[in-house]
């Protein structure tokens, strides 16, 4: 058991959940007490002493099941005879004899409809037994098992005879009534996946050995995400961390701005004050500053792939508008325009961009970036809007489709702000390979930073929305000094 | 009562209403096993601060709050000087030498004990409960440290004072900031979230007498389906009991289209989450 935790507590590292030393003292202690043999107790034991954040518990659960595997609940009554003929049987086709078929389809919805645990978990046990067709050392995912014996299923037809089976006795006509059902049904299937995916992740462990299963199975946290390679799940993960990051992020300035004290002297009010004390200036009493917000405008490329990250950086900003004094949004591809207007409190970011693809006129030729297009249309239009206090935070991976970069209207731009960002969402390393001309652009910026996960994106805006960052020496741009890190 | 067992813990806590699943119960047997103290996160309304209160009544003992609060200090958390005292006991006699009056004024008759304090000098073992801890900045957490992790309070006229019993200790959280590695590592962590169907109509039932089960069934599966929409606030269990209640006292049979519409602004704390609502559930326009 000893061993076993510390290569549990080593894969949850490995995966980025932080677990100190005393945490795995105190893990070990607690495993000393409680019933091992019981399996949902371990979990919360080790769950408890383990991980004491919640966005990192799917994280948590995945490598528990992976690891823990092995020690099965077995539900009372289950018949095992099926196991040794189910490995036989398996492949022959999909033509095969529909007896079986049947049978097994019947005992999955029976146990289904009866919501009975135990049941369920028998009927997934079979299923993968007589469905999925495992063979050992075979070097494919779990994915792959569990879309077989799904397809198999034939999750259509349960779906629809669940259905059938729950609404008996609804009326008709509520639309309701119908959501609720559909929302049970769901939920039912939902379950029978989950039992499935177990049974497979079991055997794949008692197959392979639980380090490998679990390697293949681990995941990025959520903010740990790349915001242009996600998949619609990751979107939905990323979409769940933005609130509480910049809910938290927002608090933490908040704070830190209320904690500084550099003011200036009040010399007024510290004299009145000395008066109390026969004239000694016993305490001095200061200005307190004025909280900077700086204007923040954002320029986004929304061509193609730089959509889903224009859209969670504005979304992120945007969450963060408290923090700014003005808040402006524009997106080009090789033209440029105003969006603000669609954004604001309380509204809906994935809905948002689809009015932005719609209506906003972003496309001059071909729908092909032109940041050098752009970025003149840009100057063109707001030219006087852009002052000394606002702050330009241009998004995008510079992959100009070999057209005339013109970095000299960014200068231009950058001349007239208060300091000049770039995010790329690209890996440094990519940076101006192909049509990148990214080092074509950053000496007019005051920081041009890598940002593909949400954490990045994080750290920068923590960093400009800080009283007292990006005020530069204005002429450095015009120096040409690149401040890249 | 003592906790054997993780089950005993369960259904201790079902008596005094409060229905724990099986990993709410095991930490709390843990907790009690391990002495650490628990930290409940969650959100607002799943009963968090309900658990503490619920320990409390089965475990037969005294319930110690402390609220916390941006700007919660030493003075309000751990002990004071009653100063007034302290001044009144100088003036009272002015004969005396000041290093008699000094050991004098500085002992326990001076103290006022604030909750942190008062829960540790209590003779018998008390539950604490540390609400909302991440109200307060991240400075103040560490008074609590020492308390946590050691069970004593040095005060430096005093001494070190410890625990003549051990509490058991419940933090809560909303999770409006990140807390500090120390104040985790020193407990053990339990997330609470919504509750599923099944539970939350035994909840229902076990907390409104007299609630038939049907409308208890749709009633959770009506707030599940609404949990499940993207909204500012989603109804918490509290409000779900609310609600059920408020559908109990219209005698409503059978929650339809037309009974949500009506009741919905119990459920739901903003006008867009309620118009969000009732477009997404397709109810008539009300």
């Amino acid at each position: 058991m000893l061993d076993l935790l510390t290569d549990f507590i080593a894969e949850l590292r490995a995966v980025g959940i932080p677990v100190s030393m005393v945490e795995g003292l105190d893990a070990m202690r607690a495993v000393g007490v409680i019933d091992v043999g019981d399996r949902q107790a371990l979990k919360a034991t080790l769950g408890a002493t383990l991980v004491k954040n919640s966005r990192h518990l799917p994280a948590f659960e995945t490598a528990f099941e992976v690891f823990f595997a092995l020690q099965r609940r077995i539900p009372e009554g289950g018949d095992h005879q099926s196991t040794g003929e189910g490995g036989l049987r398996t492949e022959s086709g999909p033509g095969r004899a529909s007896g079986g078929d049947a049978d097994l389809t019947q005992s999955v919805l029976d146990a289904l409809l009866a919501g009975d645990l135990a049941a369920l978990m028998e009927a997934a046990r079979r299923a993968v037994d007589e469905l999925a067709g495992m063979e050992p050392g075979r070097p494919v995912g779990g994915t792959y098992y569990l879309f077989r014996t799904m397809r198999r299923l034939d999750m259509d037809q349960l779906r629809s005879e669940l259905r059938s089976d729950l609404s008996a006795g609804i009326d008709p006509d509520s639309a309701l009534e119908k959501r609720l059902v559909d929302e049970e049904v769901e939920s039912r299937l939902g379950r029978l996946r989950a039992e499935i995916e177990a049974e497979i992740r079991r055997r794949l462990v008692a197959d392979r050995g639980r380090e490998s299963v679990a390697r293949t199975l681990r995941q990025p946290l959520a903010e740990d995400l790349d915001l242009m390679h996600s998949n619609r799940d990751d979107l939905r993960q990323l979409e769940d961390v933005i609130e509480p990051l910049t809910r938290k992020l927002a608090a933490r300035l908040a704070r830190r701005r209320r904690r500084r004290r550099e003011g200036r002297l009040d010399f007024r009010r510290t004299m009145r004050r000395s008066l109390a004390a026969g004239g000694v200036p016993m305490e001095p009493i200061f200005r307190t500053p004025r909280p900077h917000r700086p204007e923040v405008m954002l320029l986004c490329d929304v061509s193609g792939s730089m959509a889903t990250f224009a859209r969670f950086t504005l979304q992120f900003t945007y969450a963060m508008a408290s923090q700014f004094s003005k808040l402006r949004s524009f997106v080009f591809i090789d033209t440029v325009d105003e969006v603000t207007r669609h954004f604001g409190p309380g509204v809906d970011f994935a809905e948002a961009m689809i009015h932005i693809a719609t209506e906003a006129e972003v496309v001059w030729l071909d729908g092909h970036s032109d940041y050098g297009n752009s970025l003149e249309r840009f100057l063109e239009r707001y030219r006087s809007e852009v002052t000394p206090r606002t702050t330009l935070i241009v998004t995008g991976d510079a992959r100009n489709n070999y057209r005339p970069a013109r970095a000299e209207l960014l200068g231009d731009l950058s001349a007239r702000t208060r300091a000049t960002y770039w995010l790329n969402p690209e890996p440094r390393s990519y940076w101006d390979t192909g049509d990148s001309v990214m080092s074509r652009y950053s000496p007019y910026c005051d920081g041009v930073f890598e940002v593909r996960t949400l954490r990045q994106l994080e750290h920068f805006v923590e960093q400009i929305a800080l009283p007292g960052s990006g005020i530069r020496p204005s002429k450095r741009a015009q120096l040409g000094l690149s401040t890249g890190r | 009562m003592e906790f054997t067992d993780p089950k005993v813990v369960a259904s201790a806590l079902a008596e005094a209403d409060y229905l724990a699943d099986e990993r709410i119960a095991q930490v709390v047997f843990l907790a009690d096993r391990l002495q650490k103290p628990i930290l409940v996160e969650g959100p607002a309304g799943v009963g968090k601060t309900e658990l503490a209160k619920s320990l409390a009544v089965i475990s037969g003992r005294r319930l110690i709050r402390l609220q916390c609060y941006e700007g919660l200090d030493e003075a309000k958390a751990l002990y004071e000087w009653n100063y007034k005292k302290q001044l009144l006991r100088i003036q009272s006699d002015r004969d005396h030498e000041w290093s008699k009056l000094e050991d004098d004024i500085f002992g326990e008759e001076f103290l006022l004990t604030r909750p942190l304090l008062e829960a540790i000098r209590s003779p018998e073992p008390v539950v604490l409960l540390i609400d909302e801890v991440d109200r307060v900045e991240v400075e103040t957490e560490a008074l609590l440290l020492e308390v946590l992790s050691d069970f004593q309070v040095s005060i430096p006229e005093l001494g070190t004072v410890r625990a003549s019993s051990v509490p058991m200790v419940v933090l809560t959280s909303n999770n409006t900031r990140e807390l500090s590695e120390a104040l985790k590592r020193r407990c053990l962590f339990l997330h609470i979230g919504y509750p599923d169907a099944e539970r939350e109509k035994e909840i229902l039932l076990h907390r409104i007498p007299g609630l038939p089960a049907t409308l208890a069934d749709q009633v959770a599966r009506v707030v599940r389906s609404i949990r499940a929409l993207d909204l500012k606030k989603p109804p918490s269990v509290s409000e779900s009991i609310d609600w059920a209640r408020t559908l109990l006292a219209l005698a409503v049979e059978h929650v339809d289209e037309e009974a949500i519409n009506g009741t919905l602004h119990v459920l739901l704390k903003y006008q867009a989450d309620i118009e969000k609502t009732a477009k997404e559930l397709e109810l008539a326009a009300g």
